[in-house]
């Protein structure tokens, strides 16, 4: 900041004039820019992200394995001697089998193998992409449908709003966990299928389906509180006397000043989702084999955790690595857009 | 105040059918299946299914489905699995209970305990290091798999430390009854409780330092400040007062949802037979009924919960009441 040029009273003045104010969105922006614990989060995140999508290069190129399919009388090279990827094992009565431990080679099994001589770094890889995916798109279903039902219960009020509200309150009052594990269980075995939506069993839909679901009211309920205030502001009334038909006002006046509320959701909702799905995952209801999730590779290492615990220990810090990057980076987007937000899931 | 516990009660009743009928849609109505042969679990023989469709009424309308499945549920209380043959659902819930309110009421000591000192430490330091450390503590905690945190928690103090003086004392997984052996029963759900109280630990204590910290500016606070009261005295009786009514809600809601279901991971990890883990039992092998019991006795539960505290919520501050 010292090495700036000094300017006189009067060349300030002179630059304001020529530059217009900045705006509110700039203005945050900049805010954020301006936080580095925000910006170290969301390095971390990106690279967490680029990992995740390097993927295939990895196990192509670097692991040579593929990872989806089991390799139980393999072996590989260590420190130059053949070693077998399940070893039978030499604990209790011999009747257990042990996969081979992290050699801590990037190129060899970096973090061993898992019960069924898969490379876990491989896996984890894979698996992130699959968390992601499903913790980014059930954000996106989330905030959609929250932002429809809120905007359409807070801006039409009357019988619309009591209905809309009214289901909004059964399915904030249904435990998250209960009403996913009801959903999954009915939806698991046979798909889904009404009209154009249609959801096989065992495909990532099912997860983000249920998991975009459970949320909608967090996010619905303080946007239709927001609405309900708008609706009350000079410019809406002065749209509506004007005969600004309702969805124009809707679009062009109302969404864009819930926008922020919407912004500030998304990494606190891709956060709270990422740990909805492993859970889920963890459960076994959520992403079906062959597939991985996180939440699936750390339910493989629970029978392993004593014997091979690196299997479980890697995705947990993946997750929490990647919920703290998007806690810290959703605390500074608050900070930035709209700092009396208080937001709160469980 | 009557008016709104009226209000209150009738909102309740009305939360619980809507969640009834929805949890009766979701099992009896999503298109996919056949409902007797979900409900009859996996590879039932065709017996088993038309046993199941005859008892149910799947013959029979919708209407006249639910109010049966009601019936079952709450009035005869006989509703039995198919995959347990004839292991009635409805009592296997309430020996569950216990554990599960064992588990969250212990965990919610620690949580109150552990996020009430964060908050106020770290409120009364604020912005120096050690508030910062306790802040990013508290993140950290908000962002761990509780299951996976159990997972851990188990790795170290039931097999890497275990032989050691560190964690030799700790009881094999598993549940005994307060009745049984007070201290055994302190032991095995030492660990649970930590783990399940780490989230609301980083939660409750961000948000009890926040709310502080808000407080700080407010005239009251002002006041008792100009009175020459010392800071300490300002900041436990006159700050912490008024931010512990959200407090209080944050709590209610949190147990409820705790014990209506949330607590399902941990009770799994540590292999004790709650409401959680039955629902989990359950889910391995589809067995269908035992999970809509659980689901529908905790969400009620959940209800009831939340509708306590609005009440609490509206006794202990006025200006709720007159809303």
């Amino acid at each position: 900041m010292t090495d700036l040029p000094v300017t006189t009273e009067v060349g300030q003045g002179a630059a304001a004039q020529e530059r217009p104010a900045l705006g509110p969105w700039a203005r945050a922006l900049r805010k954020l820019v301006a936080d580095r614990a925000a910006m170290g989060a969301l390095g971390l995140f990106v690279l967490i992200v680029l990992a995740c999508l390097a993927a295939p290069l990895y196990a192509t190129y670097v692991a040579n394995t593929d990872p989806f399919t089991s390799n139980i009388d393999g072996t590989t090279m260590v420190d130059g001697q053949s070693v077998a990827l399940i070893e039978p094992s030499t604990e209790g009565l011999g009747l257990g089998s042990v996969p081979l431990g992290p050699t801590w080679d990037i190129r060899n099994y970096f973090l061993g193998a898992d019960a069924q001589g898969r490379d876990v770094a491989s896996r984890l890889l894979y698996g992130g992409r699959n968390s992601l995916l499903i913790a980014g798109t059930s954000t996106i279903l989330c905030l959609v449908l929250a932002a429809l039902t809120g905007l359409i219960a807070g801006f039409f009020g009357g019988m619309i709003d009591i209905v809309i509200s009214r289901l909004l309150d059964v399915l904030w009052a249904f435990p998250i966990y209960l009403l996913a594990i009801s959903l999954s269980i009915v939806l698991i075995t046979k798909g889904f299928d009404i009209g154009p939506i249609s959801i096989t069993s065992g495909s990532l839909e099912l997860p983000i389906f249920i998991i975009g679901i459970v949320y909608v009211p967090y996010v619905a309920r303080p946007i239709r509180g927001q609405v309900l205030a708008l609706k009350e502001s000079e410019f809406v009334l002065a749209a509506i006397g004007l005969g600004v038909p309702s969805y124009r006002i809707l679009f062009r006046d109302i969404l864009p000043n819930v926008m922020t509320t919407l912004i500030v959701f998304v990494p606190l909702m891709v956060a709270i989702n990422m740990l909805t799905e492993s859970a889920l995952s963890f459960l076994s209801i959520g992403v079906q084999p062959p597939d991985a999730s996180w939440g699936t590779i750390i339910q493989d290492g629970q029978d392993l955790i004593y014997t091979r615990p690196m299997v479980a220990i890697a995705p947990g810090i993946a997750i929490v690595l990647s919920v703290l990057a998007l806690n810290i980076l959703g605390d500074g987007v608050r900070d930035a857009l709209d700092p009396r937000a208080k937001l709160r899931f469980r | 105040m009557l008016s709104l516990l009226i209000r209150r009660l009738v909102q309740m009743v009305f939360v619980m059918l809507g969640i009834s009928i929805l949890v009766f849609l979701i099992f009896f109505a999503t298109p996919g299946a056949d409902p007797a042969s979900r409900i009859a679990g996996r590879n039932a023989s065709p017996e088993v299914v038309a046993a199941v469709r005859a008892s149910f009424g799947l013959d029979k309308p919708l209407p006249v489905q639910y109010a049966l499945m009601m019936e079952r549920l709450f009035i005869t209380r006989d509703l039995t699995s198919f995959v347990n043959r004839g292991q009635e659902v409805i009592p296997e819930v309430m020996e569950a209970a216990p554990i599960t309110l064992s588990l969250v009421g212990g965990a919610a000591v620690f949580w109150i305990v552990g996020s009430i000192a964060i908050g106020i430490v770290a409120a009364a330091t604020k912005g120096s290091l050690l508030d910062r450390i306790l802040m990013v503590l508290g993140l950290i905690g908000i962002s761990m798999p509780v299951y996976w945190l159990g997972e851990m928690v188990n790795l170290i103090t039931q097999n890497r430390l275990h032989d050691t003086w560190l964690f030799a004392w700790v009881p094999p997984l598993g549940y005994t009854p307060l009745t049984e052996d007070p201290w055994t029963w302190f032991k095995t759900l030492l660990f649970p409780w930590l783990t399940l109280a780490t989230l609301y630990i980083g939660l409750y204590g961000r948000v009890l330092r926040a709310n502080l910290v808000e407080a700080s500016h407010e005239d009251y606070i002002r006041t008792a400040r100009s009175k020459g009261l010392s800071e300490s005295r300002i900041l436990l009786r006159h700050a912490l007062r008024t931010s512990l009514i959200a407090f209080v809600t944050l709590f209610g809601l949190d147990f409820g949802a705790l014990v209506g279901g949330s607590a399902l991971l941990t009770e799994v990890v540590f292999a004790l037979q709650g409401v959680g883990k039955l629902t989990y039992d359950a889910l391995q092998n589809l067995d269908l009924p035992v999970i809509m019991a659980t689901v529908m006795y905790a969400s009620f539960f959940v209800v009831l919960a939340n509708a306590l505290v609005d009440i609490a919520y509206a006794t202990l501050d006025p200006r709720v009441r007159l809303a």
